[in-house]
Formats: structure tokens, C-alpha cells, sequence
């Protein structure tokens, strides 16, 4: 008889279900909403504004107020709409649209109130410099640069606000003719701040010379090479550590090694 | 006329701050006017008083980012105002959003959809602070602010400054969920920017005053509430409304024909109940 009969359920057993199952559907969204994020951040190739932290800080930093792209006098930045397929609200731009004209007095900079936009890096003295900042780098694909082809272009050349120096031309001897010369766009990383005023005026159908983030555009030499020449490269690998490696081979000493290694065989 | 604004006159005003502030920020940006600049989640009054939103820098400092002194001062002078003065008058008199629940709820009542509709979606109003404490975990270990990559209030107030994308489609989504799927679903469920300033406008001044002798019990002032749980005294006790959860949006005011409602500062005496 007792078959069809059941105890009322205790308000404790309702408590600790209920809460199991808030935990339960939480985790449940959360993993969701992580998924969701890990895409929607995982980008790309931006170009942010002068003076912008490094990618994965300016994602934790930026409040998405928009008050430098109001700033920007000259519409080139812009912010991320949902279907750009950009992290959403935050600002970027796209130089072969509208590139970056390097205002001296860098007016996206000073208004950002959170500091995902940071004044001192772009301070020399005490002073703005807009020369000093770190958007990108150009990089040119040599193959579709009519420069390399022989035709005489240097658009990129004379558009760039470094002029002289973000981007000098390398003279060559056209062979091919016998008489005339190559005059050859070379982007010098260290002092091109990647406002993509050459991407803009590049005259090529797609841009020979497009600009990245710096992060993606540039190598690294590493501790094992350094110029022997230079001084202050000298200087770079003062605190390196070796890395010793052991394995069978060099157990007793890496010179050694080759000499008695008969029982390898 | 008179009478119009009698019943309407919180609700025009509402309209009148919720799309004048939009209108200010937009117009710093296509004219440059320097009133009201940036959007809602951060923003300059007149060039120098700056304002910030406070659950946007909370996901901030849960994602690891350092917080500048200027989003500080800007976060406490938001903060400041709605825990002392507004409560979560956020909601009903600056959010975009408000404007599109409230006209699905307006539909929803006019064509009775509250009888129609049988079977309740099993989702409790409790669900924002759930989803508050959720948005900071994931934004701690995401390292990002959670909320802010999907919140569909800034997609619209930083889409109306900066252009929609596909941001009308949020619009959309939240005015159907609202209309055909739960009553006061995102404002009064989901929204954890609500649930926010529910906790932090939980002891603010400002509040609704309901009068019990005046009340005639015709229960239009619940009808109208987007958080009917917070009127529990109507025609019982003469008390101040006192859940954080009232967005002061003061339509329970405007409907009563009975003057039993009124906004007052809170009655500390009657806090101790």
C-alpha cells in the first residue's frame, strides 16, 4: 500500500536541489558565454589608435566610450559594430580607407578616460610625439610593388610622414634594360609607425604595401645572434642566461660528443 | 490635455532624458557640440565632468585591467548618484533599451497577452544577480569585460553615436523575447546591468511613498509595474517602496487616480520594518 505514497519533499532537499541547479545552469552559461568570447576576442589583425596598450591588455582596458574616435579629426578611427567581426565597441582603423595622419597633438589620446590609450607612450620630454608611437608596420610584398618591377613609383615614398627615414629607397641596376635603375621602397621597422599613409597612397589595385600589427609583422632575432659590431646590441644579451642541454650524447662534454659516441650504433 | 498629462507626465519626461541624452552624444560626434560626449559607458559633461559606468569597470577589474584615476572619479560620481539620490532610476530614465520592453509590454497588455499566454517560462527574477556574479567569473578568466562584449544596451547606445551594424537585430531579439516569450523578460529577468543597480540603489533617497487610506485598491499601479513584486504594500500598509528593484520610473504614480502614491524621500523610520 505504501507503494503510492511518498514523503513531502523537506524544505532542505528543495534548498540544496535549488542550488545545485543555479550552479548547474551558471556553469552551463558560463562555459557558453566563455566559448562565445573566446571567438569574439580572438582577432585578427587590428590596427588600435597611437599609444594603445598592448593587444591583450587594450581588450581588458578599453571601456568603449568612443570619446577618440569623436576626437580623431580626421574619421580614421572607428568603432568595432556587431557583423564587423571585430571585438565589439572598440576602436580601429583601416588605413587604406583612411589612414592615420599623425596630429602632433595626438587629440585621440589625452581624452581616453580608462588608459587603454596611453599618454606616456607616445611622450618624449615631457612632450607629445606622435612619432614615437607603435600602431603597425608596413610591409611590402615585393613581388606586386611596381617599384620592384622597375617602373618608377615611390608614391609610398613621398606620402610617408617619416619621410627619409620609416621608408628610404634602395638603388639597383635594372638588368633586364641594361640602362635604367631600380628605385625600391625599403619600410625601416624601427622608426615607421604604422599610420599607413603609404597603404593609402600605394597605387597597385590591392596595396603592395599594407600595414600589420607590429606583433605580427615583426621577427625576432632572439639571444643567440647578436651584432658583434654594434655596441648597444652588445648590451641586449648582457643579462641572457645559457641554457645548458644535456642528453646522451654530450653527457660528458659537447665537444667530446662526436669522438666517443661508438656505442650509439 | 490636462489629463493626458496627469497620466503620462513621468513617461513623457522619461522619453524626454532617455532620447535627449542620446541625442547629445550623438550630437558630439557628427557635430562636434561638447554637452554630453562619448556613450554610456564612459562619458565627459560639458567637457569636464567625467562619468563612467560602474559595472563595466567592475568586469574591468575582474578581467586584471589597472583602472585609471580618471575612470575612478568617473565611476564614483555614477555610483554616488544612483546610490544616494536615484536608486535604479538608470533603468527607466537613461536606458535605450527601457524604451523598447516597455513598448512590448504596452502591447502585451493591451492585447491581453498575460491571459493568453498558459504556461509561465520557468525563469526567476532572480536570474540577473546569477548572471551579474557570472559575467565577473568569465570576465576573470577570460580577461575581458564579459557582459560589455554582448550587452545589448551598448550595442544600441554605441550604435545610435557610431553606427548599428547589425546591432538592430539585439533590439529585435529583446522586443520578441519580451512580447511572446516572458513578461518584463530582459529589464525585469536577464539584464544584469539592472541587477547591478538594484543592489547599488537599494538605499537610495528617492522613492515611491504609497498612501493606504487614499488606495481603492484597484490595482492599475501593479498592472503597470515592470517590477510588480516591489509594490507588496499596496492597500496593506502605507510604506515606502523600498526593493532596489523599483526603477522609480513612477508610472504606478501617473496611473493612480487616487493619490495614493507619490515619490517622497525615503522615510527612514519606516526602513526598520
Amino acid at each position: 500500500m505504501s507503494k503510492g505514497k511518498k514523503e513531502p519533499v523537506s524544505d532542505r532537499r528543495k534548498f540544496i536541489f535549488n542550488m545545485a541547479r543555479g550552479v548547474g545552469v551558471a556553469t552551463l552559461g558560463g562555459f557558453i558565454w566563455s566559448a562565445y568570447i573566446d571567438e569574439a576576442k580572438a582577432s585578427q589583425l587590428l590596427l588600435r589608435p597611437p599609444g594603445a596598450l598592448k593587444e591583450e591588455d587594450f581588450l581588458k582596458t578599453c571601456i568603449k566610450c568612443g570619446l577618440c574616435v569623436e576626437a580623431c579629426p580626421f574619421d580614421t578611427l572607428l568603432l568595432a559594430k556587431p557583423g564587423d567581426h571585430k571585438p565589439l565597441g572598440m576602436p580601429y582603423f583601416t588605413p587604406r580607407e583612411v589612414p592615420c595622419h599623425m596630429c602632433p597633438d595626438i587629440p585621440c589620446v589625452p581624452v581616453c578616460p580608462s588608459g587603454a590609450l596611453d599618454i606616456q607612450s607616445v611622450m618624449t620630454d615631457d612632450k607629445l610625439d606622435i612619432n614615437i608611437s607603435e600602431m603597425g608596420l608596413a610591409v611590402i610584398d615585393k613581388d606586386s610593388c611596381i617599384a620592384f618591377w622597375g617602373i618608377q613609383c615611390d608614391a609610398c615614398y613621398r606620402a610617408c610622414p617619416l619621410l627619409g627615414k620609416a621608408i628610404t629607397i634602395e638603388y639597383d641596376k635594372n638588368e633586364r634594360t641594361g640602362k635604367h635603375a631600380y628605385m625600391k621602397p625599403i619600410v625601416h621597422s624601427d622608426p615607421c609607425t604604422g599610420c599607413g599613409m603609404c597603404e593609402h597612397a600605394c597605387v597597385t589595385q590591392k596595396a603592395a604595401i599594407q600595414i600589420f600589427p607590429r606583433e605580427v609583422a615583426m621577427g625576432k632575432a632572439g639571444d643567440y645572434y647578436i651584432k658583434g659590431w654594434d655596441k648597444n646590441d652588445d648590451k641586449r644579451v648582457k643579462n641572457a642566461k645559457a641554457i645548458k642541454t644535456r642528453t646522451d650524447i654530450s653527457k660528458k662534454s659537447a665537444i667530446d660528443s662526436l669522438n666517443d659516441s661508438g656505442d650509439l650504433y | 490635455m490636462h489629463k493626458i498629462w496627469a497620466n503620462y507626465r513621468y513617461l513623457i519626461l522619461r522619453r524626454v532624458t532617455q532620447i535627449g541624452i542620446l541625442f547629445l552624444y550623438f550630437s558630439a560626434n557628427a557635430w562636434g557640440w561638447t554637452i554630453l560626449q562619448g556613450n554610456l559607458s564612459s562619458s565627459l559633461l560639458f567637457g569636464m565632468i567625467p562619468m563612467s559606468d560602474p559595472y563595466a569597470t567592475l568586469q574591468m577589474l575582474a578581467a586584471g585591467a589597472t583602472i585609471a584615476v580618471d575612470l575612478l572619479i568617473g565611476v564614483f560620481m555614477v555610483t554616488f548618484f544612483y546610490m544616494l539620490i536615484g536608486g535604479r532610476s538608470f533603468c527607466s530614465w537613461v536606458c535605450p533599451i527601457n524604451m523598447v520592453t516597455d513598448t512590448a509590454n504596452f502591447i502585451r497588455r493591451k492585447l491581453e497577452f498575460n491571459r493568453l499566454q498558459g504556461v509561465k517560462f520557468p525563469i526567476s527574477r532572480n536570474t540577473r544577480y546569477w548572471i551579474l556574479a557570472l559575467s565577473l567569473v568569465v570576465s576573470a578568466f577570460m580577461g575581458v569585460a564579459a557582459f560589455e562584449l554582448v550587452s545589448p544596451i551598448s550595442m544600441i547606445h554605441r550604435g545610435i553615436v557610431f553606427g548599428m551594424g547589425f546591432g538592430w537585430s539585439v533590439v529585435v531579439i529583446i522586443f520578441l523575447f519580451d512580447l511572446f516569450v516572458l513578461k518584463d523578460g530582459w529589464c525585469g529577468h536577464v539584464c544584469p546591468l539592472g541587477g547591478f543597480y538594484s543592489l547599488i540603489g537599494r538605499f537610495s533617497l528617492i522613492r515611491v511613498l504609497h498612501n493606504e487610506e487614499n488606495c481603492t485598491l484597484c490595482m492599475k499601479c501593479k498592472i503597470v509595474c515592470p517590477e510588480h513584486q516591489v509594490l507588496h504594500m499596496i492597500g496593506k500598509e502605507s510604506l515606502s517602496v523600498t526593493s532596489g528593484e523599483c526603477t522609480n520610473c513612477a508610472r504606478c504614480i501617473e496611473v493612480c487616480d487616487d493619490d495614493a502614491l507619490e515619490f517622497s524621500i525615503r522615510k527612514m523610520a519606516e526602513n526598520n520594518k
